[in-house]
């Protein structure tokens, strides 16, 4: 089963711990979270539940249509109140309990002083294609 | 034979069915066929003459596709038309077949898809995979330039300065997949050097070879950006500097200065010094007064403000910035430099942390991130700012 594991720069839950930006953490301490997040993907390669991982820049737009003639409507850069994806992972794997295990391991990376950073991470079942059995 | 062999032999390959009265398209598609079952028979059962067999079965393929599409004129067309594999096309054929994967025409994306399928000989699989692009979408992209460009024949005048460009866009995709672009890039460059005496194609080449000479040294074992001037040295190949020095010299003595090779200068001068507080700036500046002169790009006058912080001083640098647009690619991350140069270590750590937020690919946000995160530890010591 695919799940998404989705990373915002904002919105979500209210954050468990309020931490600085990671610009403002320790060399060291941002070593620490790269690394990481690198073993993290490496280890999903190994045990074959790693499909896909993107990050992406903050800057973007909403864009829509604005009638026949006329060009789209932006609204953006996005404002600061607005939910911002960061990016994600996609991971293929036995069941939800699974998902949410990995999503937990994936949420305690390491912030400043170590700590784990209790990042609330999205996590969202793909829906599937129809089985030719289950009609 | 290995791969890459064989995958030189493709631009002729295509040469010969052209001259045998195929069109460009259907001729590049079957010889692509002919090349997948060649990938697939040959390690077991090499042939003798590689480019006979690929040849054959390339001239085979198309025929099938010419009869299957009852297109009966044409197939007694080509019928009539076949010969005994006549004479080897001459260079100028496959130097026409870069002119024309290249094609003012085609998109950049487009151009790139085609001169590695055509003129490099990868497979659309190879292709898709370096860009990370499920097949059937590269394979379309491909169709559909091929699509674009039909009515255009070989014989017509190309421009170079687009094929040099589309070389170095693909030289710049670097590696991804199962192909290492920048080693496919370097390898259809020096095929193309060898076709044309151009001195801007040698400085195509010597530019991808002094870069390339640095790679292991660019990223870290643990994945990150590695700057030029704290790279190891030591593990730069002196091979790959010197073929490109020597492929530079002998570019620049024509007299006929370009852009390409005023980069490889550039990169000459960086390869050249033993240590980063060797290098010659004062001539990389002169450099890139060249390259201004040629391009009259911001993003060149935005390097040359590095160089000239390094020549001249950081506020000599700083000064060159006032008149860039700050939303320019790399702005805020060569502002953030200049300004730690200057000692502003307060400004320059909140720089790096825009520039992090403004960066193009991970890794260059990472090491961003890092830049600010190294900074803003020098501040945290008590001695910082105290010049004892």
């Amino acid at each position: 089963m695919k799940y998404l594991l989705l990373k915002h720069y904002r919105g979500g839950p209210t954050p468990t711990v309020d931490f600085p930006p990671m610009d403002r953490w320790r060399p060291e301490e941002v070593d620490a979270h790269i690394q990481f997040m690198r073993d993290f993907a490496v280890g999903l390669r190994e045990s074959g539940e790693y499909v896909d991982g993107q990050a992406l820049a903050p800057d973007g737009a909403f864009v829509r249509f604005d009638g026949e003639g006329r060009p789209p409507v932006v609204d953006g850069p996005f404002a600061e109140t607005k939910d911002l994806i960061a990016g994600w992972m996609i991971i293929d794997v036995e069941s939800w309990d699974r998902a949410v295990e990995l999503a937990g391991r994936l949420s305690a990376a390491p912030g400043p002083g170590g700590e784990p950073i209790y990042e609330w991470l999205e996590v969202r079942p793909f829906l599937k294609k129809t089985p030719p059995l289950g009609e | 034979m290995n791969d890459a062999l064989l995958r030189e032999l493709v631009p002729a390959v295509i040469g010969v069915l052209v001259r045998r009265g195929a069109d460009f398209a259907s001729a590049e598609d079957a010889v692509q066929e002919a090349l997948v079952r060649a990938l697939a028979a040959w390690p077991d059962a090499p042939p003798r003459d590689p480019k006979g067999w690929l040849v054959t079965a390339a001239w085979h393929r198309f025929v099938d596709d010419a009869r299957s599409q009852s297109a009966r004129r044409v197939r007694e067309e080509v019928v009539h038309a076949e010969p005994a594999p006549g004479p080897v096309p001459d260079a100028d054929d496959t130097l026409a077949l870069y002119f024309l994967c290249a094609h003012p025409a085609l998109s950049a994306q487009a151009a790139v898809a085609l001169t590695l399928r055509a003129v490099g000989g990868l497979t659309t699989a190879q292709i898709a995979s370096a860009y990370l692009v499920p097949e059937p979408t590269m394979a379309q992209r491909i169709s559909r330039a091929k699509r674009r460009l039909a009515g255009e024949s070989l014989d017509q005048p190309g421009d170079l300065a687009t094929v040099l460009r589309v070389l170095y866009l693909v030289f710049n995709e670097g590696y991804g997949g199962d192909v290492d672009l920048a080693v496919e890039a370097i390898r259809i460059t020096r095929q193309l050097a060898a076709l044309t005496d151009e001195p801007e194609v040698a400085g195509l080449l010597a530019l991808m070879l002094l870069h390339h000479a640095r790679r292991a040294s660019r990223t870290a074992p643990d994945g990150r950006l590695v700057p030029l001037d704290r790279q190891d040295r030591t593990r730069w190949d002196t091979r790959l500097i010197a073929e490109g020095v020597a492929i530079l010299q002998a570019a620049l003595a024509r007299d006929r200065l370009g852009e390409y090779q005023a980069q490889a200068a550039i990169a000459a001068l960086h390869a050249d010094a033993r240590s980063a507080a060797e290098t010659d700036w004062v001539q990389i500046v002169e450099w890139y007064d060249e390259l201004v002169r040629l391009t009259d790009s911001p993003i060149v006058r935005l390097n040359r403000a590095v160089a000239v912080g390094e020549a001249d001083g950081p506020q000599a640098g700083l000064a060159l910035l006032a008149d860039l647009d700050p939303d320019l690619p790399r702005f805020a991350a060569v502002a953030a430099h200049l300004r730690e140069r200057a000692g502003e270590l307060e400004r320059a750590a909140q720089l790096y942390a825009d520039a992090a937020r403004a960066a193009a690919s991970a890794a260059e946000r990472d090491h961003l991130i890092r830049e600010a995160a190294r900074v803003r530890q020098v501040l945290r010591r008590p001695s910082a700012g105290d010049p004892a």
